[in-house]
């Protein structure tokens, strides 16, 4: 994963609340088995529609609730895949949400109103360390999970931090581990 | 201090801060591929298939097609059979095409007595929150995570925020769990759980069948809660020993699995079980949903415009007068045993309506082989549905059961999101009562009022 500093640049606007993963992704291109390729398939369907727009820009705006349903990460993969770097939104499914910062897509949750103003003023710099997020004629400050913010600062592998835990897991394994079930005896 | 029952889970499987450790890891074929791939590339072994299962459901076609060879679309057969390579591979055990225990894996984690009260598990599907049914900390995962759990056994996580609904009241007569939990979204809307694990309580809960649970928990996260959960009791104990999987004696530390007297919850939610009637879908996602007796609404935003639009509704049409092409019975919400014979006594010397076609399809293998026994097979075939087998099916359309452009489908899954069923199916979502009196009738109706087959034909079923 890349580390991430400040994501600058133009904003796609997409102000449609509760968007869910099936728009994002459809279901018929799960079956790939790899995980690139995917932003070509980006809103399949609403982007055969008439008057429908999305410039492939750094950062996406969004509306509330963006990336609710499935927990399929081809969604961030094909946002990525797409161009986006950022995603701005008043506030995102968990689920989303997480599979975003796992792959260096950074979600942003502001207020509407400062949504709005963004999606006004057409571009935006995200200052990660800062927390910040700065636009022509304003600027506001978003909250992420102080580990999250340090592992996507630094681009680390999750897996490799927690491999570093190994004694602590061993000492779970060994000392409070629950009896059973186990699926191998079946 | 008193504590809630996600804080007596959580705090048993925290390794370290923000680490959490996972009892039980379910996979499929859909969201593992990338996740093997990865642990190969950094040359990762699972650290403990022991605690993993898989299972191929997603893309699984339900017209008996004996082995993942046989998969006709090329796609799904190589996705399947790369979960029986992965699996072969790192040592997971895997029921897959062919397999007496194959199903979807919301269906047989508890059926095999995996799903245990207490337990973490993940899965990465977003319905993991079914298994909160028993009392266990269920939450679906991306594939980013499904690769740190197979090879850590672990997964980087915040404490979520707790919120409980309480139920005053019980459900009235035809009412259900599918029901329940519509009216919760309705009510509620579709992000009201964000960032929280919902805690379901009171009589009307108490009261629902384990399958019926599960119903309600499933659908947890169409609420935007990534787990549901209801505290064990007898009945939850009862259902779960004696399966493959369950211990031989019954753990007593399971009986202090409940939210103490005084515990703090973060949100707390009442909603009055008794003014639940039954309840059908008329929009683009689970939360635009009205009683059975009522009309399509007004449009109130430009989402309800552009759903009613989608769905080829005027508001004001009464709910009753909607018309189907399609029914399915089946999905992770309601495709099991319980959920068959409530369907099956519905429909039981009727036929599906003409024009209509109407599908039933179990959950699992399981739960296609202790219908048969009971001679549901015939009822439904009787009436005209067709009797499949075991998968995902049409909830999703990732195998070849989809609806076509503009087919209006009476459906028990849990999404009625654009396109899911098929590229412009339209979706209602509805229990599977209400599913199959709408196969026989050829429009929606209340349960409530449907006669059994004896009195309205005179005959005896």
């Amino acid at each position: 994963m890349r580390a991430i500093d400040t994501i600058s640049g133009a904003v796609s606007v997409l102000r449609r609340d509760n968007v869910d993963t099936d728009q994002i992704i459809p279901k018929q291109f799960l079956k790939r088995v790899e995980r690139t390729g995917f932003g070509q398939f980006l809103f399949y369907d609403w982007a055969r529609e008439p008057g429908w727009e999305l410039p492939r820009n750094p950062i996406l705006l969004a509306g509330r609730n963006f990336g609710c349903g499935s927990s399929r990460e081809h969604a961030p993969w094909a946002l990525e895949d797409y161009g986006f770097r950022a995603i701005i939104a008043p506030s995102f499914a968990d689920i989303f949400r997480a599979n975003c910062t796992k792959i260096g897509l950074l979600p942003v949750a502001l207020p509407e109103e400062a949504c709005a103003a963004i999606a006004a003023a057409g571009r935006a710099e995200i200052d990660l360390a800062a927390q910040e997020v700065r636009w022509p004629g304003g600027s506001a400050r978003f909250e992420i999970d102080a580990d999250t913010k340090h592992r996507l600062l630094n681009g680390l592998d999750d897996i490799a931090l927690t491999l570093e835990q190994e004694a602590a897991i061993a000492a779970y394994e060994r000392e409070r581990e629950r009896h059973g079930p186990v699926t191998t005896a079946l | 201090m008193p504590r809630t029952l996600l804080d007596k889970i959580w705090e048993a499987h925290e390794v370290a801060p923000g680490l959490l450790y996972i009892d039980l890891h379910l996979v499929h074929e859909v969201t593992s591929p990338q996740a093997f791939d990865g642990l190969r590339l950094a040359g990762r072994r699972v650290r403990r298939p022991d605690r993993t299962l898989a299972t191929a459901d997603h893309n699984v076609p339900t017209d008996g097609t004996p082995v993942a060879a046989r998969i006709r679309d090329e796609l799904s057969r190589v996705q399947v059979q790369t979960l029986e390579r992965n699996c072969a591979e790192f040592g997971i055990p895997l029921y897959t095409l062919g397999s007496e225990r194959q199903g979807i894996v919301h269906v047989i984690g508890p059926e095999l007595g995996l799903t245990q009260p207490g337990m973490t598990i993940v899965c990465g599907d977003s319905h993991t929150a079914t298994h909160g049914a028993f009392g266990a900390l269920a939450f679906g995962v991306g594939t980013s995570e499904v690769e740190h759990v197979l090879a850590t056994q672990c997964l980087v996580q915040a404490k979520p925020r707790a919120m409980r609904i309480r139920y005053q009241g019980r459900l009235g007569y035809g009412v259900g769990a599918k029901d329940l939990i519509l009216a919760t979204i309705g009510q509620l809307g579709v992000d009201a759980a964000v960032g929280h694990v919902v805690e379901y309580a009171g009589e009307a809960i108490s009261s629902l069948s384990m399958e019926g649970r599960m119903t309600v928990c499933n659908m947890t996260i169409e609420a935007g809660g990534r787990a549901g959960m209801v505290a064990p009791d007898e009945r939850t104990f009862e259902w779960v020993m004696g399966r493959p999987g369950a211990p031989a004696e019954l753990p007593e530390e399971w009986h202090q699995l409940h939210s103490d007297e005084g515990a703090r919850f973060d949100r707390e939610v009442v909603i009055d079980a008794g003014a639940i009637s039954p309840m059908v879908t008329w929009g683009t996602n689970p939360a635009m949903v009205a009683p059975v007796t009522e009309a399509v609404p007004e449009p109130t935003s430009e989402q309800d415009q552009r759903a009613l639009e989608y769905m080829g509704l005027e508001p004001g049409t009464p709910i009753e007068e909607i018309r189907l092409d399609r029914v399915f019975i089946g999905s992770c919400t309601n495709s099991r045993i319980g959920d068959l014979r409530a369907a099956a006594e519905v429909v039981r010397g009727r036929r599906v309506a003409s024009g209509v076609y109407a599908m039933v399809v179990p959950g699992s293998q399981q739960v296609k082989a202790q219908a048969e026994r009971e001679g549901l097979d015939e009822v439904f075939r009787r009436a005209g549905f067709d009797w499949r087998g075991a998968g995902c099916s049409m909830c999703l359309g990732m195998n070849p059961d989809v609806a076509a452009p503009r087919e209006r489908v009476a459906s028990t899954s849990n999404r009625n999101f654009e396109g899911r069923q098929g590229r412009g199916a339209r979706t209602h979502l509805v229990s599977p009562e209400m599913a199959a009196a709408a196969a026989i009738a050829g429009r929606f109706v209340d349960i409530r009022s449907w006669e059994p087959a004896t009195a309205a034909a005179g005959v005896r079923a």
